[in-house]
């Protein structure tokens, strides 16, 4: 029960921090003072107390998007295990739901980006599904590699697989995994070598041009979504990263904080030392992540 | 054996695919070189006790494949003022596809070969297979001089492996002998590179095929 509290607390509550402490290792890489670490939380309360303002071609879809997309990543935070402990929600398949409840919001948004009617939105979404084309296997052969060694299809025992197994026999696929896994988190929270978050040239972005319509609580509901979706993806990728368990409570959950703070720095160093990729070669990086993945799975069949 | 090696030949592994997807020969240079970086540890995990030969071995390779190399070619890049291989044979996206279908006909064929039972768990002989296929994917591909010693490091990386299987074996005379003529060969080169360059004011070796007289 306890740790369930806990789970849903770091699930709602820290994600604005782990862009936080992105943006300000990024800031101390280019020598700036950088904006404080909490900021993306005042950024959030501001948004949430402007007005919205709608375009008159929208429908309800164009308001619906971001609560479903922010639903949908919330539910997929509930089935992934934190570090350790069990997810809250836990049954057999549950790993198809999560890789769907990704896809929702994705589709959701880009259905937002299209009702606005925008040229540029419709450029974005036609981006953003084009690399989630490229994404998604990537992300079904990480967690096949992961069934495969644990033996079951619930993605709380297949994520503590490599706790289980240890580094034993799988450490060669668990490695390309995690390089699998890192790509497709830097893809799908758009962050450096894919996309800028902080870009604002039309021409060039993915995420960002999809939602320019979206303003106040609406906007501020799609922040609070990407950095949810950030802490979930990170959280999948810790498993396979750091699969040690140190036996009491209270200090396992401070070792998930501790780790999920060192992937916001790695996140923060890479988009610090990479230029972005040309848009062409985006699709290069995402056949990578696929090839990685899929390697670490003809390693541990054969 | 220990847990760690197979784990490392898989990064050489992806540093393999990383190599054939990229365009810029500096990256081109600093990938190779880590490689030969991670080359120089296998020797320090491949024993159960680590010996002089081993230690020896490893400290020979990160220097030479590590430091030296690099240097040169860095040096070699600096006097020929390029930056990029702009016209591969086959595009980036197709040889990164070929190298992963060679990777994969690599664990396939290792698994076919009569070997010492010691040597089918670890990566070890798939793994050189891949990186001597990549090796040859970039001499055959590409078309810049300098991207073809590239090719031949990697070429010779996958070698390297392939001889860690004999390390207890073989004196290590052997082993620096490999070390020195790869050195000379890397060495003579990078002043051909030069003459290319200032016979052709380019380094497309395809200007080679058309000398007359």
């Amino acid at each position: 029960m306890f740790n369930i509290f806990i789970h849903l607390v770091l699930l709602l509550v820290m994600p604005p921090l782990l862009l936080g402490v992105i943006n300000k290792t990024k800031a101390l890489f280019a020598g700036r003072k950088g904006p404080p670490v909490l900021q993306l939380y005042f950024d959030l309360i501001k948004l949430a107390r402007k007005g919205v303002v709608i375009s008159q071609t929208t429908t309800w879809i164009f308001v619906g998007a971001p609560v479903i997309t922010l639903v949908g990543i919330v539910m997929a935070g509930f089935l992934v295990p934190l570090g350790p402990f069990h997810a809250p929600v836990a049954f057999t398949g549950d790993l198809i739901l999560f890789a769907y409840l990704l896809a929702i919001g994705r589709f959701f948004t880009t259905a937002a980006a299209l009702d606005t009617g925008s040229a540029f939105e419709g450029m974005g979404a036609a981006r953003e599904v084009t690399f989630a084309c490229l994404s998604e296997p990537a992300l079904f052969f990480a967690l096949l590699v992961l069934a495969k060694m644990s033996g079951s299809l619930v993605l709380s025992d297949l994520l503590h697989a490599p706790l289980a197994v240890g580094s034993q026999g799988a450490a060669a696929s668990l490695v390309l995994v995690a390089i699998g896994m890192f790509i497709l988190l830097l893809a799908e929270n758009s962050r450096i070598p894919v996309d800028d978050p902080n870009t604002h040239l039309e021409l060039t972005m993915i995420h960002e041009v999809m939602v320019l319509d979206h303003s106040g609580p609406l906007l501020g509901l799609i922040l609070y979504g990407a950095s949810i979706k950030l802490f979930v993806l990170s959280a999948v990728l810790l498993h396979i990263l750091f699969p040690f368990q140190s036996g009491s409570v209270p200090l396992d959950w401070g070792l998930f904080i501790v780790e999920m703070l060192v992937v916001a720095v790695g996140v923060g160093v890479v988009e610090s030392v990479m230029a972005r990729l040309q848009m062409r070669h985006v699709p290069y990086l995402l056949v990578a992540a696929i090839l990685f993945c899929a390697f670490g799975f003809v390693l541990l069949v054969r | 054996m220990n847990p760690l090696l197979n784990a490392l030949l898989v990064v050489v592994l992806a540093l393999n695919l990383f190599v054939l997807g990229t365009s810029r020969i500096v990256t081109v240079i600093k990938v190779v070189s880590l490689q030969g970086v991670l080359l120089g540890i296998i020797p320090l995990l491949i024993e159960d006790h680590v010996g002089w030969s081993a230690v020896f071995a490893s400290v020979g390779t990160i220097m030479l494949k590590g430091l030296v190399i690099p240097f040169m070619l860095m040096r070699a890049m600096r006097d020929v003022q390029i930056k990029r291989e702009m016209e591969p044979l086959i595009g980036f996206l197709p040889s990164m596809l070929l190298g992963a279908l060679a990777t994969g006909f690599a664990l396939l064929f290792a698994q076919a070969l009569p070997l010492a039972s010691e040597h089918t768990t670890p990566l070890i002989v798939p793994a050189s297979l891949s990186t001597i296929f990549v090796g040859f994917i970039l001499l055959t591909t590409r078309v810049k001089a300098i991207t073809q010693i590239m090719g031949y490091l990697v070429l010779e990386n996958g070698i390297y492996i392939f001889g860690m299987l004999l390390l207890g074996v073989i004196p290590l005379v052997v082993e620096f002998g490999v070390l020195l003529d790869l050195f000379v060969a890397i060495f003579v080169i990078c002043i051909m590179v030069n003459h290319i360059n200032q016979a052709f004011s380019s380094l497309d070796t395809r200007h080679l095929a058309a000398l007359k007289e």
